[in-house]
């Protein structure tokens, strides 16, 4: 079966909107959790309704993706950079999961009400210390390998677009 | 095109190292920095970087319903609701003398495990020194190098404070303190018209405390305990009307007394616990999180208290869990 050459529309669609949105997440949440700044809180407030869009974001993505043709990596990439590219890409979906869920249930443990647009959300965790410790710590761990995976799969999407061009990079642009 | 890319990417590195520097080296004082000067160089793992001792409690509010024309929040609507809350000294340390600390407090979470809930942090000073969180660093600072005088000479803003703290005569009993929002609020109405407001617990009792042992460090929370027994402990939530004339966002200035008054209901405590197996010890008393109805001031000492809370909440919550980890293993 012949596969495709880029991702379809759907995809490359999610993926450039969820690019913006993953990448002002992480910047508003490392800059709030340091500054006493007084539109902190607007940002905490937007952070949280945006985080919840992302949750529902990557479900949707994830459908997407299962219901779709991907292309695969040209037969000139060395296995270990196929390899390498499969786990980016795992982590990438992994990491989009373990985001919005530790920062809902980090609200929960530490009992604070949260809602979306005025719907109150329901609490799936009690409020407790060492809870709340935990999905806090792996909110905050969680970004920083985000951060990470996202500066590595730039430079290797650059590289292939701009030192390889080997198609690699134009299947999730096509121009 | 390769052009554009490599300017869209050399871009994106300046806007990453120009973010860095001013999140990192400008921006003059953190939560990480408050907390850090709060914690000293003796840290208490699993306690509270800020008020470290104090005791949980718990009961219910009784909402009078006078503040419902201002307010659409529940618990200020008339009926009775459960509260959780902490009586603390201010300090890092949880062992601390009750009777030698400076600064007394009372914190609620009214309708806990709600969409209603209501947390407030109340002190016996009714004002703040100064009226910014890099200020107040500083007069941290001058506090742990005992330069105090030269703070409040250098600050004038912090003649209110004084005059207060001159006066200021801490009783025998937690239950006989005043304790002060200290920062303004909002009340708004169902139309959304906003009323700007301070609240204070005022004792319902003047019954001098009992001090079975003058040098016990939990001197006060013995007397406390005790007096529990004999039944519940009462305060009344007045609530402060701004007028025009006042500042919300400035906690240095106090409200004049001719300003109308009305209380919001009485706090009814009813048990307490030791924090470590209290409810209370999950909370972080952080007063922005407030119900529809609520709404905070433009002061910028209340958006900073939230984010140093936070800060402390996150290094105790991760010490708990470390703690559970190692004893589990031990176990």
């Amino acid at each position: 079966m012949n596969k495709p050459q880029t991702y379809p529309l759907a995809m490359r669609v999610m993926h450039w909107l969820m690019a913006a949105l993953v990448l002002s997440l992480l910047f508003a949440g490392l800059t709030m959790v340091k500054s006493l700044g007084p539109w902190q809180q607007q940002l905490l407030a937007w952070h949280k309704a945006m985080g919840l869009i992302a949750l529902l974001a990557i479900v949707v993505r994830l459908i997407i993706r299962l219901r779709s043709e991907t292309p695969t990596l040209p037969a000139s990439v060395p296995n270990m950079q196929q390899m390498a590219a499969k786990l980016t890409q795992l982590g990438f979906y992994l990491l989009l999961f373990v985001m919005p869920l530790s920062g809902y249930l980090m609200q929960n443990a530490a009992g604070r009400p949260l809602s979306l647009f005025g719907l109150p959300l329901p609490a799936l965790l009690h409020t407790d210390l060492a809870l709340y410790g935990l999905f806090r710590e792996i909110h905050g761990w969680a970004a920083l390998l985000l951060v990470l995976l996202i500066v590595v799969h730039s430079c290797a999407a650059l590289y292939h677009g701009l030192i390889k061009r080997d198609g690699v990079f134009r299947s999730m642009v096509r121009k | 095109m390769r052009y554009v890319l490599f300017a869209a990417a050399a871009g994106a590195v300046v806007a990453a190292a120009v973010y860095a520097v001013t999140v990192s080296g400008r921006a003059p004082v953190s939560a990480q920095d408050f907390v850090n000067l709060q914690q000293g160089d003796s840290i208490q793992a699993g306690f509270r970087r800020a008020h470290a001792k104090g005791f949980c409690i718990s009961g219910e509010f009784q909402a009078s319903g006078e503040l419902a024309a201002y307010s659409s929040a529940k618990a200020l609507q008339p009926g009775s609701y459960p509260f959780i809350g902490r009586i603390s000294i201010a300090g890092s340390n949880p062992t601390a003398p009750d009777l030698r600390a400076p600064v007394r407090s009372l914190a609620l979470t009214i309708l806990p495990d709600t969409v209603h809930q209501w947390r407030t942090a109340m002190n016996t000073p009714p004002v703040m020194a100064v009226a910014t969180p890099e200020k107040f660093y500083q007069q941290l600072l001058a506090i742990q190098s005992n330069t105090v005088p030269q703070f409040f000479a250098d600050h004038p803003e912090s003649a209110h404070f004084l005059q207060w703290r001159s006066h200021y005569q801490p009783t025998q009993s937690y239950a006989t303190e005043r304790y002060h929002s200290i920062n303004a609020f909002y009340l708004v109405d169902r139309q959304g018209k906003q009323q700007a407001v301070r609240w204070t617990a005022l004792p319902l009792t003047d019954e001098a405390g009992v001090i079975a042992d003058e040098e016990a460090a939990d001197a006060l929370q013995q007397e406390f305990f005790s007096r529990l027994q004999q039944g519940p402990v009462r305060f009344d939530l007045q609530f402060t009307l701004a007028t025009a004339k006042d500042n919300p966002a400035d906690a240095t200035i106090p409200w004049p007394e001719s300003n109308l008054q009305l209380s919001a209901g009485t706090i009814v405590i009813e048990q307490a616990s030791v924090q470590q197996e209290g409810a209370c010890n999950a909370l972080n008393f952080d007063p922005l999180v407030l119900p529809a109805g609520f709404a905070p001031s433009a002061d910028p000492i209340l958006r900073a208290r939230a984010a140093a809370y936070a800060e402390s909440h996150r290094r105790r919550a991760r010490e708990v869990l470390m703690q559970q980890v190692v004893g589990g293993a031990n176990e």
